[in-house]
């Protein structure tokens, strides 16, 4: 077994790379923002909330999919206002695969990143205030440097379930070799073709190795999170 | 520059209810734990909001329920000193001094970082980070960053708790010079009568939400009817004496207006005005001057006032105008035919005021705690 990658499956393993790294990039503020918002503010609707950012880890994948393929797709309500005002398109393109892959990943990353604000002592953030900083400003001189680390934590989480995503992904843009095919809809296609294992398992070690990275990376980002926050 | 308080703010089973003035310099704010001082604090920086009440800084309303009217906490300019310090962990000493700088008015007239970091010895200090400094160190990089935001006012709740005495001794001298430099009201949260007679000019007694009494501090330590919220080994009064100079056997020569008293050495130079506390139970009275007494310091007083306290008597003595307390029992007081206007001598047992003023302050008596909430 050759351990060279074909061309067809580096595309795969880039296809992965790529829609991780935006689907983590564009996810990152609102994440941010909501981990404030469920940490820290006292609103009507926390709850609701709370539940929405969560469904993604309790519904079956393949309902997530279907329902951003009703949403998002080219005929749905949102998709289709997307496509006419931005010319922004996610049906069946990277773009999609990058979507299913932030849903997914989200609820993750707001749980790393609400835990690292809720271990920030909020009387140092009072101190701030009385040293004349408003919110925005306690915010980004004391909240924010002190969960950075988390806020890596929840990044390098969601990259990791963004790398691994499947049946959102299948479901909401298919699985089109160097269009939508990633690593994980890769290993699927060629486990369905006779003969195809032992290509499969090039693909899996692949997968294993970025895994195994992921854990170390947020381990030892974790590590950094508690001395950090806790100031020593 | 004057803050004025008034209050009423609602917990479960406790309700706050008081107003009192704090005028330039020092006013201490002292009761026992539960007597609501950290809530008026957090009311005055706006990081509480009262059930009703209103605050102004010499006119200036912050807080006013009837008008609505509430400052937020980074709009009222008053620094804060917090019992834990509260440095950020993530900034050097310098950029938490510099921080609340960068807020502050352009034109806003406060102190530069140098000569404050001076006055409170923390210049070798200034590319540390919080994690590695000592106790005392961190409380003066916090009274410091409060300072140097160029605050109109400043609160301090009980900054120094979490230090060692011999930290305190260290710290109290650099509080001493910002009353006396600065000119901005502070408010200070103590529950170290020691503290509270050292650096206090007024001085709030609460008890359970309420406020007891409120006056310049001499005036409320001597009063008699203080003695029963102080406690019985806390009570005494706190007298101004001028350091005269050192005697060849060790002892340093205080000038009362009424006469010498004289303290085992201490580092002050002739001419300071030192505060001296003198615990109303190490003050013996005598109707004739004893002779023949180990006892150094005796004084000639005239009784001013009796108020009984159980099996015991407060007595309220002046001392040249200054006042003065004893706590005798109600026999001696009957035997010694004690009444206002009679001529006493005082005899005070030197240990008890070789303690006070800048050596090392006496180990704090626990307060009595009849009734006192946890």
């Amino acid at each position: 077994m050759s351990l060279a990658l074909t061309p067809e499956e580096w595309g795969a393993l880039t296809l992965s790379l790529r829609v991780s790294f935006w689907a983590v990039v564009w996810s990152l503020p609102l994440g941010i923002l909501v981990a404030q918002a469920l940490a820290r503010w006292q609103f009507p609707g926390k709850q609701a909330l709370n539940l929405v950012v969560h469904m993604p880890l309790i519904l079956p994948p393949v309902v997530t999919g279907y329902l951003l393929l009703v949403a998002f797709g080219r005929r749905g309500w949102l998709g289709a206002w997307l496509e006419e005002w931005f010319g922004l398109v996610f049906a069946f393109r990277w773009t999609g695969a990058a979507l299913a892959s932030a849903v997914m990943a989200f609820p993750l990353m707001v749980r790393a990143i609400r835990l690292a604000i809720e271990a920030v002592d909020p009387r140092l953030e009072a101190a701030a205030r009385t040293l004349g900083a408003a919110p925005a400003w306690v915010f980004l001189t004391v909240t924010l440097p002190l969960i950075l680390p988390g806020i890596l934590v929840g990044a390098v989480l969601a990259f990791a379930r963004a790398m691994g995503e499947f049946g959102a992904t299948i479901t909401f843009v298919s699985n089109i070799p160097g269009q939508t095919q990633t690593l994980p809809t890769a290993i699927y296609a060629l486990l369905q073709m006779p003969g195809g294992e032992a290509r499969a398992m090039r693909l899996v070690l692949v997968a294993v190795v970025v895994a195994a990275a992921a854990i170390v990376l947020s381990e030892w980002l974790s590590r950094m999170v508690a001395r950090r926050v806790g100031g020593s | 520059m004057t803050l004025s308080v008034a209050l009423r703010h609602g917990f479960s089973g406790f309700t706050l209810d008081l107003a009192f003035d704090a005028p330039p310099g020092l006013t201490a704010l002292f009761g026992r734990s539960g007597a609501g001082k950290s809530t008026v604090v957090n009311a005055v920086a706006g990081l509480l909001r009262p059930d009703a009440g209103r605050i102004a800084l010499d006119g200036r309303v912050l807080t006013d329920t009837e008008a609505r009217i509430h400052v937020p906490a980074h709009r009222r300019r008053i620094g804060y000193v917090f019992q834990d310090g509260r440095l950020f962990p993530h900034l050097t000493v310098r950029q938490n001094l510099l921080y609340g700088r960068f807020f502050a008015p352009r034109d806003a007239a406060g102190p530069a970082l140098g000569p404050i970091a001076e006055l409170l010895g923390i210049g070798a200090l200034l590319h540390r980070r919080p994690a590695t400094l000592s106790g005392g160190e961190r409380s003066r990089v916090a009274l410091g960053r409060a300072i140097l935001s160029a605050p109109r006012a400043l609160l301090m709740d009980e900054p120094f708790a979490a230090l060692d005495e011999a930290r305190k001794v260290e710290i109290l001298p650099y509080l001493e010079r910002l009353r006396d430099e600065t000119g901005l009201p502070i408010l200070y949260v103590s529950h170290s009568l020691a503290e509270v007679a050292r650096l206090a000019t007024t001085t709030v007694l609460l008890s359970n939400g309420r406020v007891v009494a409120a006056g310049p501090t001499a005036a409320i330590l001597g009063d008699p009817g203080t003695a029963s919220v102080l406690g019985a080994h806390e009570a005494g009064g706190v007298i101004a004496v001028r350091v005269a100079g050192d005697d060849a056997d060790g002892l340093t020569r205080l000038e009362t207006g009424a006469g010498p008293i004289w303290l085992p050495r201490i580092d002050a130079a002739p001419g300071r005005v030192l505060h001296l506390r003198i615990l109303a139970q190490d003050v013996m009275l005598a109707r004739d001057a004893p002779r023949a007494i180990s006892a150094l310091n005796v004084l000639p007083v005239t009784l001013a006032a009796l108020r009984p306290e159980g099996a015991a008597v407060i007595v309220q003595l002046d001392l040249d105008g200054q006042k003065l307390l004893s706590r005798v029992t109600a026999r001696s007081s009957r035997v010694l035919g004690l009444r206002p206007g009679l001529r006493l001598h005082a005899v005070i047992k030197t240990a008890a005021i070789a303690a006070e003023g800048d050596a090392a302050p006496p180990a704090q008596a626990p307060l009595a705690q009849d009734g006192a909430r946890g």
